[in-house]
């Protein structure tokens, strides 16, 4: 069995989200019973899947749909689990976190996962109970008690976030209406052809869309009633959902006196800028990046995890960004770049009746970029194709066809 | 006893394939919906229930979709009173103002033998003008004129039983196995059951040749000096039937001596044929040996300026042998149209008077009596060539061309529709609304009765009188062709010697004539079919001439003991000319254009044309070369080449075909300025025709090619109308299941909207945009199916193009996902390419597969694909794959 508590290493992991659970099972793959580890989670319960959240608001998804592991796996791979409690502070010189609730856990090692949070605008009138963002699971919930038929719901935020929040409102019998600063919906992930495709789609779901359009304050004195665009138009509203970004939660880290900048810097092997602390997932900022999705949390999970089993040249190299938008009914993908530049070559296959539309960047005969919407089911493979940099040779004629087409050829 | 029988469907109707000369018998099954199912009959002794895949798609090209079926009077719609009085009128005044030889009528190998008697009766008898040509002049002409020098008759000797019962089969300038497919089926059912031989004389090496057990690929044009050195060598050899010689020929030192003026020994035989003498000895030596020897000859023969010669070269070592009219042996003309024979038995050729009788004075008198006749043509009238010679110089101001589309198929065919355009009177009838021909200027159109809807009979290659019946209602207000003729000619005032009311009556009178004051003096006599009553014209079974009034019909052979038409009943051996090239390739021109068919379609396609499965084999009109000359000239296969003559030019489609001869250029003569851009191919061939028999020499002409390169490739296909191709455009029409299709090649992509007129506002498109491989694909869909689509890329479209054709107006399967059709191949890369196999559909990735899978030879191929099961005309293609695959795979070997 393990050995004695108080011989082994003691690591503490912040925030019990789907990073820092993936910490857990990579340690128990590792290095099992190596640390003695704790973690420490605001949030009432073990980490569950955030990504269908959209889901469990859309009702297509059950509460034990999104459930990871339960306590019990906790308690039986040796790792204590703090549920409801935030970490306070941090003595780094004494090796020692406070949580709220003044307890005090000293370590050996110390891993971050302390996520982000929702972005509230500072909009005026945005104090209001049915001002609500979209984050965690009580979000959730309290977006569902809000939610039926005939209830008009604003949302904020064309992004991946927004449509899916819209479109699990939608579900739940709302009038839902998206607001959108840019032109174009995920204008982070999608070019104008793709976004026009993609709302096409979610109006035939019964989203309506407000595009190019600014928030200037919510309506309403006891509850909302609208939001007033800075236009001057009124969108009448029973609710208002922020989905305009997320900040990663740094406060403890800066507060410590890690190197921030967006996220809390890590190197390649996750460490900070102190060599017994570590960071990943969203609240990391590797060579310049901040991803805010699990893939790339995962990744990190991993290399930090080997770290912590003592391979020192386990290292991590940065994801490619790519997103998939499973929940709102219109499967959507997007990796490598958006736009083309000069001397790329571009391929569209496009069936606007459908909700089809494939765009792809190819630059001296490799994938550089790919856009689908509508049809997804070749996502990973050209995600494979951008990320390997392979040469596509025979693959480029049909490649806007799949791997079925493209890989026959 | 059943009381309650169900309803028994109406047996099929008998009639008679309207291809080429082999006169294959069809079941036709109407579906009641203007449509038919058609099946082989199996109790026609032409092809015994089998089919060519042309005649297997007949059904196929039922459809009303661009039929002429109303009269038509300088272009507005007229009664057939007002066109039949226009028609005569334009005739009368011509004929009074200019006299007999301003008129003429040019007909067709298609024609019914009806149709062919009352016009050849009218002008003939009635008008006074022998200006009564055919398109067959084009066809087997040099045959005719060969026999009649030989035999004093137009005899074929022999029967297509023969060709099963020889022990050797030369075949000379004949593609048999994808002109006459079921013949040739039968040919090699004889290989098979009794291992007889087949020597191939051809100059490209064609699905034919590839089968032959020798091939000799001659130099265009010196037939009649291989023949010659046969001659030469039969006699060396001893081989020679002297009592045949002495008792039933003259002239055969003459014929010998000069023989062995051009071909004196092996060695000069195959110098002056561009042949291995190798080869050449071992066709002598088989020749020499073997008894039963039929000597079989097509287009290669009679197209040329050499063409009688080398009939009569052929049957010179026929009846030097005595090899004539006996089990398996002979001479034997395959005729290329469905009754260009029955054409010659009525005499519808300006050097024929009627019924296999010419211009001597007793038959004239004999032929005006029969008829009682007003106004008797008295000399030949023009041939074809000279026909349009004299249209062109003004000469023949009125002309009624029926059921052909000379426009096409002349020769320096840009000519002769241009000299068209400036006839005073100018009547076409015809099956079609637009064509070359009526084009060129017609005046008045006559909507003609097509295959299904009319009702006659015709005769094929081996003398077999078949019915063709209807099993169509005549649609609009198309009209049998005999019966306009009766109309013209009351109106001109000839209603009682044109007083028929079927075609039963009309063919009574034609047999009548055949046998009046004959007394065996003629070959032509079916005396015995005089008196047959309707009903046993309607019943008629397949016959074969001659069939004398009271004769026993046991014989079907001619010559086996003499007897031949000559005024001393002995055959006369010809001595053949020298042979002097009608021209030579120059330094401009340094190749020899060859013309011909291919397998799947038929003459100008008008029929074929719109067979979607006959429109997968060989879709673009295109040009054969030879991989050193292609090299030579910057040619790729694939690509495209500009064709041109002193007479005009062409751009096609390049095929390298190592089979073909160096310097040598073949191209298919199907294509029109109805279905393409470029492929005409008459407009390039020469003029120069036959002393003999005035058929021109369509396989020889001077010509140059030089490559031609296009931007961009693609296809339209659509279910409705396809747009007008933009001038700059080089296309090809193509029949497509349920639609139409387009190929195309040029330099700037094509607006959709040009190609697909008839898109909808509520339609939705599709597209895939890939400009840096120049490429666009849209399809459009309507309700849920596909309606139309355009492919456009930087090389060819091939496979696409096969993949869409077939999916147009289909609804999507369940769960399809419609954009992934852009790809233009199944996912798997099977069950495509180009179709193989016209009659069961099967394309060549399916045969591929077979062969990858295991099956060694083409039964094996036949057995699990069924490719080449049933007119078997793709065997020899399926037969290379399986050599080609082999030798990229030793390991299938």
């Amino acid at each position: 069995m393990h050995a004695p508590a108080m011989e082994r290493e003691r690591l503490v992991v912040i925030g019990a989200g789907m990073a820092g659970l993936r910490l857990l099972e990579e340690l128990k793959a590792a290095c099992p019973g190596r640390y003695n580890v704790t973690v420490v989670g605001a949030e009432p319960e073990p980490a569950y899947n955030r990504v269908l959240l959209s889901s469990l608001l859309a009702g297509e998804a059950a509460d034990e749909d999104i459930r990871l592991r339960d306590r019990a796996w906790y308690g039986a791979n040796g790792y204590r689990l703090f549920t409801g409690v935030a970490a306070q502070a941090i003595d780094r010189a004494a090796r020692r976190v406070t949580l709220k609730d003044g307890r005090v856990l000293a370590y050996d090692k110390l891993a971050f996962a302390t996520g982000s949070e929702a972005i509230r605008l500072p909009l005026p009138g945005a104090h209001l109970a049915q001002a609500l963002v979209f984050r965690d699971r009580l979000d959730a919930m309290r977006l569902k008690e809000l939610s039926g038929p005939g209830k008009r719901a604003v949302v904020i935020g064309g992004g991946l976030l927004g449509l899916e929040a819209a479109y699990g409102l939608a579900r739940l019998g709302c009038k839902a209406t998206v607001v959108h600063a840019a032109d174009r919906l995920m204008n982070r992930q999608l070019d104008d052809r793709g976004a026009a495709t993609l709302r096409r789609s979610l109006e035939t779901k019964g989203i309506g869309f407000v595009m190019g359009a600014s928030s200037a304050r919510i309506a309403g004195d006891t509850h909302v009633t609208g939001l007033e665009l800075a236009s001057g138009a009124v969108l009448p509203a029973d609710m208002i959902v922020m989905a305009v970004g997320v900040q990663p939660n740094v406060t403890l880290a800066k507060a410590a006196g890690l190197d921030c900048n967006r996220a809390i810097l890590v190197e390649d092997a996750m460490r900070t800028s102190d060599p017994a602390i570590f960071a990943l997932g969203e609240c990391a900022e590797h060579r310049g990046a901040v991803y805010g999705l699990v893939a790339p949390a995962y990744e990190q999970a991993k290399t930090l995890a080997a770290q912590l089993a003592g391979d020192e040249a386990a290292s991590y190299a940065g994801s490619l960004l790519s997103t998939n938008l499973k929940v709102s009914g219109v499967p959507v993908f997007s990796a490598g770049v958006i736009e083309a530049e000069d001397g790329d070559e571009i391929v569209t296959l496009a069936d606007p009746g459908h909700g089809h539309y494939r765009k792809l960047i190819v630059r001296d005969d490799r994938l550089k970029g790919a856009i689908l919407v509508g049809e997804a089911s070749d996502a990973l493979w050209y995600l494979d194709l951008i990320a390997s940099r392979a040469p596509l040779g025979p693959l480029r004629d049909d490649l806007a066809f799949g791997r079925g087409f493209a890989a026959a050829a | 006893m059943n009381i309650h029988a169900p309803e028994q469907p109406a047996p099929p109707t008998r009639t008679t394939c309207p291809y080429c000369g082999v006169g294959c018998g069809v079941l036709a099954q109407p579906d009641r919906m203007g449509g038919a199912t058609i099946a082989g009959d199996p109790d026609h002794p032409s092809n015994f229930g089998r089919l060519c895949s042309k005649g297997s798609a007949l059904g196929e090209t039922l459809s009303l979709e661009g039929r002429l079926l109303h009269p038509a009077i300088d272009g507005a719609r007229a009664s057939w009173t007002d066109a039949l009085d226009a028609t005569a009128e334009g005739f009368r005044r011509v004929l009074d103002e200019h006299g007999p030889g301003a008129i003429a009528v040019y007909l067709s190998g298609q024609l019914l033998t009806e149709d062919y008697y009352a016009a050849n009766k009218l002008f003939k008898g009635f008008l006074g003008s022998a200006n009564v040509d055919t398109n067959s002049r084009l066809c087997m002409s040099s045959s005719v004129a060969g026999h009649k020098r030989a035999f004093g008759s137009d005899t074929v000797p022999g029967t297509y039983r023969d060709l099963e019962t020889a022990d050797l089969l030369v075949l000379v300038g004949s593609n048999a196995a994808w002109c006459h497919p079921v013949l040739y089926q039968r040919m090699l059912a004889a290989k098979v059951a009794r291992g007889a031989k087949i020597v191939v004389i051809d100059p490209r090496r064609t699905a034919t040749a590839e089968e032959a057990d020798l091939h000799l690929p001659i130099e265009a044009g010196f037939d009649s000096a291989l023949f010659c050195g046969l001659l030469v060598a039969l006699a060396e050899r001893g081989a020679l039937n002297d009592g045949f010689i002495d008792s039933h020929t003259s002239n055969f030192t003459a014929a010998l001596d000069r023989a062995r003026e051009i071909a004196p020994d092996v060695a000069a035989t195959a110098a002056a044929c561009g042949l291995n003498p190798t080869d050449v000895e071992t066709f002598f030596d088989l020749f020499a040996a073997t008894e039963r020897v039929v000597t079989l000859y097509s287009q290669g023969v009679n197209q040329s300026a050499q063409g009688s010669d080398k009939v009569n070269a052929i049957v010179n070592v026929h009846l030097a042998t005595g090899r004539i009219g006996r089990e398996g042996m002979g001479p034997f003309s395959l005729t290329g149209q469905p009754n260009a024979m029955g054409g010659r038995e009525v005499g519808g050729l300006s050097n024929q008077l009627a019924a296999h009788m010419g211009f001597d004075v007793e038959s004239i008198e004999k032929v005006r009596r029969f008829w009682d006749a007003p106004r008797m043509a008295r000399a030949e009238g023009l041939k074809a060539v000279d026909m349009f010679d004299a249209v062109e110089r003004g000469e023949i101001r009125a002309l009624w061309v029926m059921g052909t589309n000379p426009a096409v198929s002349l020769p320096r065919a840009d000519a002769a529709r241009a000299a068209m355009r400036n006839l005073e009177h100018f009547v076409v009838s015809e099956n079609v609304a637009s064509n070359d021909t009526l084009g060129a200027g017609a005046k008045i159109r006559l909507p003609a009765a097509a295959w299904g809807e009319k009702d006659g009979t015709v005769t094929n290659s081996e003398r077999r009188i078949s019915r063709q019946r209807a099993f169509l209602a005549l649609p609009g207000q198309a009209r049998p062709d005999w019966w306009i003729v009766t109309q013209v000619a009351s109106r001109l005032g000839f209603a009682e010697a044109f007083d028929w009311r079927t075609p039963g009556e009309v063919f009574r009178e034609h047999a009548a004539l055949s046998a009046f004051e004959n007394n065996g003096g003629r070959d032509f006599d079916i005396g015995a079919l005089a008196d047959l009553d309707t009903r046993d014209y309607d019943k008629l079974e397949p016959i074969q001439w001659p069939a004398k009034t009271g004769a026993a019909r046991k014989e079907t052979r001619f010559f086996a003991k003499g007897g031949f038409f000559t005024p001393d009943r002995r055959a006369r051996f010809v001595a053949v000319e020298p042979i002097t090239p009608a021209a030579t390739p120059t330094r401009t021109f340094p190749y020899r254009l060859n013309t011909g068919r291919i397998r799947d379609q038929w003459h100008t396609m008008t029929r074929t044309g719109r067979s979607p499965r006959l429109a997968s084999h060989i879709i673009e009109p295109f040009i054969e070369i030879h991989p050193a000359d292609a090299a030579r000239e910057g040619l790729v296969d694939g690509g495209f080449a500009k064709v041109s003559s002193s007479h005009g030019e062409a751009v096609l489609r390049v095929r390298v075909e190592p089979g073909a001869r160096q310097g040598a250029l073949f191209a298919p003569i199907h294509w029109t300025t109805e279905t393409s851009s470029d492929g005409r191919v008459g407009a390039l061939v020469h003029a120069f025709v036959d002393p003999q028999s005035g058929q021109p020499d369509a396989k020889a002409t001077p010509a140059a090619v030089a490559p031609v390169a296009f931007a961009r490739q693609g296809f339209a296909l659509a279910r409705g109308a396809l747009g007008e191709p933009p001038a700059q455009m080089w296309w090809a029409k193509a029949a497509a299941p349920k639609g139409a299709g387009l190929l195309f090649a040029c330099d700037d992509a094509p607006a959709l909207e040009t190609l697909l007129p008839g898109l909808e506002r509520d339609d939705e498109i599709v597209d895939f945009v890939d400009p840096a491989r120049k490429s666009y694909r849209a399809a459009i869909f309507r309700d849920g199916v596909l309606e139309a689509c355009l492919f456009v890329g930087a090389g060819r479209q091939e496979n696409a193009w096969t993949h869409l054709r077939t999916r147009l107006g289909q609804p999507l399967s369940e769960g399809q996902i419609r954009s992934l059709l852009l790809a233009g191949r199944p996912s798997d890369g099977a069950a495509s390419g180009p179709l193989v196999c016209a009659c069961h559909g099967v394309p060549k990735g399916v045969i591929e597969g077979a062969v990858r899978s295991g099956c060694a030879d083409a039964t094996a191929v036949g057995a699990a694909t069924r490719a080449g099961t049933n007119c078997g005309s793709c065997l020899p293609e399926i037969r290379r794959m399986l050599a080609s695959m082999r030798a990229l795979e030793p390991a299938l070997a």
